[in-house]
């Protein structure tokens, strides 16, 4: 399958490519498969059974629907610090770009006890939401907010490059012709940044729907109400029922692959645009 | 108008929008880094390193650790080879070997978990061979590691791979023609070159390993002192309203995360400088 195109004298292909595959198979492919063995032990009318389940279902329904959501509201805001931080300078501007990564570096158990605490009715900013009637922790908005927090940073980090490398003549050029800054905006930037929007929104969408840590602690894991897909298929695991959460897990990873593809054809579609212009 | 002004927007605009962002960035990111410090030392410094000298937290520390330095190797070694490969020869597949070796990443940490239980549990493929020999992998600390290598295998090849892409062949192509051999020309020429994003590749991997919480909680069983990691530690602590220990623990993570961000700061800044200097030789 993996054949070299031409000779280099650089020595260690077959070496290197050779433990690669091998330790992914090992680590990652053989486990993997697991899950498709097992399903494939359960005839399909029980997966549908399992999979169409009025408790999957509400579970699904908050994993999937609060990582949209979540994801959806980075979009705008996630857009809106990229382009601060490409565009402008301001005071503690590195410290600021530095810190956008601090969800993806602190560990999510650690998220999830710093969250609940922040939205819980007595939390620093809990206790306005809760005043103006939002309950923000033990609720879906608290899976949100959480979800808000683990997405931030794949948006800013997929849109800040392609905003910094917008060639400046180009805004110039459609200035001098006589173009305003919104127009620029929507015929020159715009375009230019959509299909890193898209795949930030993919990969933070992916991140999101499997996730457990920061999410566990304020969602209130009430069955059938604000109980996360992930936290079910530990439910079922506890119950000893191993195809329940293999089913449920195998539809979260499929849902996860499709994903994965639409980043690639993104980036695909990305390549083929640059290409052509 | 000077082409500057054209470029960009009126001061009010610009000072409202640096005013939005910075608003959602406090409001989002810094208010929980702020919570996790504020209520670890809220009864007092020497309540904090009370609450850490706990010999159960100590004996989740000590896992931790032990965790994190079987995992960080066996992945760097695996980083090192798959970048080597990828990035120094062009074959076919290698975009689809790319896709798979990022697959840990998009799947669910409570997956990961899962499909070591289905792998090594009683009802497993080998739950019942592992039994025959006297052996425990799941509920104990093997899984732990197990899982934890699986969730941090791509971290230090995403890091190494665009590096050791953007050197190039030709230094190492010198080498070799003047007789040098394979790891000779690894050792003196590439890994110089690599060391800061293998660096930032092990460090990442390294709080990754050390704060893994969904996969580890599916395979470690929760038995006090003997399978707790220090994440699971922390929701010990916190289920049982020791908030201030819980917290207490939950910062030496996040100290762990700022150093870590420091780190990739500082990786950026020599890579930004090395890269400027590559582009004065150029012309």
């Amino acid at each position: 399958m993996f054949l070299l195109k031409q000779k280099s004298t650089i020595p260690g292909f077959h070496l290197s490519l050779g433990y690669t595959v091998f330790y992914l198979s090992l680590i990652v492919l053989i486990p993997l498969s697991m899950l498709f063995i097992k399903t494939s032990s359960l005839s399909f009318a029980d997966f549908w059974a399992i999979v169409t389940a009025p408790r999957t279902l509400a579970a699904y329904r908050l994993s999937f629907g609060a990582a949209f959501i979540a994801s959806f509201i980075n979009i705008f805001f996630g857009f809106l610090i990229a382009w601060v931080l490409a565009r402008y300078s301001f005071p503690g501007k590195k410290i600021v770009d530095a810190l956008i990564d601090f969800p993806f570096a602190l560990p999510t158990a650690v998220a999830g006890i710093a969250l609940t605490t922040l939205y819980s009715s007595n939390g620093l900013l809990g206790q306005f939401l809760y005043k103006i009637g939002i309950q923000s922790a033990y609720s879906w908005t608290g899976v949100v907010l959480a979800l808000i927090f683990i997405g931030l940073p794949f948006i800013v980090r997929t849109v800040e490059p392609i905003l910094q490398e917008i060639d400046p003549e180009i805004e110039d050029a459609a200035s001098s012709l006589g173009a305003g800054r919104l127009q620029i905006f929507s015929r020159i930037i715009f375009p230019a940044v959509l299909p890193s929007l898209v795949t930030g929104f993919s990969l933070a969408f992916a991140r999101t729907i499997g996730e457990y840590g920061s999410v566990v602690f304020i969602a209130g894991n009430m069955p059938g109400k604000t109980e996360i897909a992930p936290l079910l298929i530990i439910t079922k695991l506890e119950q000893f029922d191993y195809s329940g959460a293999t089913a449920i897990a195998l539809v979260m990873l499929i849902v996860s692959f499709l994903l994965l593809a639409l980043t690639n054809w993104a980036q695909w579609w990305a390549s083929k645009r640059i290409g052509m212009s | 108008m000077s082409s500057l002004a054209r470029r960009t927007e009126s001061p009010i605009v610009r000072r409202s929008l640096i005013g939005i962002a910075l608003l959602y960035l406090v409001l989002f990111i810094f208010m929980p880094l702020f919570i996790v410090f504020a209520t670890a030392l809220e009864k007092g410094i020497v309540y904090y390193l009370h609450s850490l000298a706990d010999v159960d937290t100590i004996a989740a520390i000590k896992l931790t650790v032990i965790t994190a330095l079987i995992a960080v190797p066996l992945n760097l070694v695996f980083g090192v080879a798959a970048s080597w490969a990828i990035a120094k020869f062009d074959f076919r597949g290698k975009n689809f070997l790319l896709t798979l070796i990022d697959v840990p990443l998009s799947v669910s940490p409570v997956i990961s978990g899962l499909i070591f239980v289905l792998l090594f549990g009683l009802q497993g493929v080998f739950g019942h061979w592992i039994r025959d020999h006297g052996w425990r992998i799941i509920f104990a600390p093997p899984a732990i590691i197990i899982a934890t290598i699986f969730v941090t295998f791509p971290m230090v090849a995403r890091e190494l791979i665009p590096v050791m892409k953007a050197q190039g062949n030709d230094e190492e192509e010198a080498a070799i023609t003047l007789g040098a051999g394979g790891w000779k020309t690894f050792w003196y020429i590439t890994l110089p070159n690599v060391k800061w994003g293998l660096l930032y590749g092990v460090i990442l991997c390294n709080a990754r390993a050390m704060g893994e919480f969904g996969a580890v909680s599916v395979v470690s069983g929760h038995i006090r002192g003997y399978t707790n990691t220090l994440p699971l530690q922390i929701e010990i602590l916190y289920n049982d309203y020791s908030f201030t220990a819980a917290f207490a623990a939950a910062s030496l993570l996040a100290f762990l995360a700022l150093f870590t961000l420091v780190i990739k700061s500082l990786v950026e800044f020599r890579f930004r400088a090395e890269l400027k200097a590559v582009r004065k030789q150029g012309h």
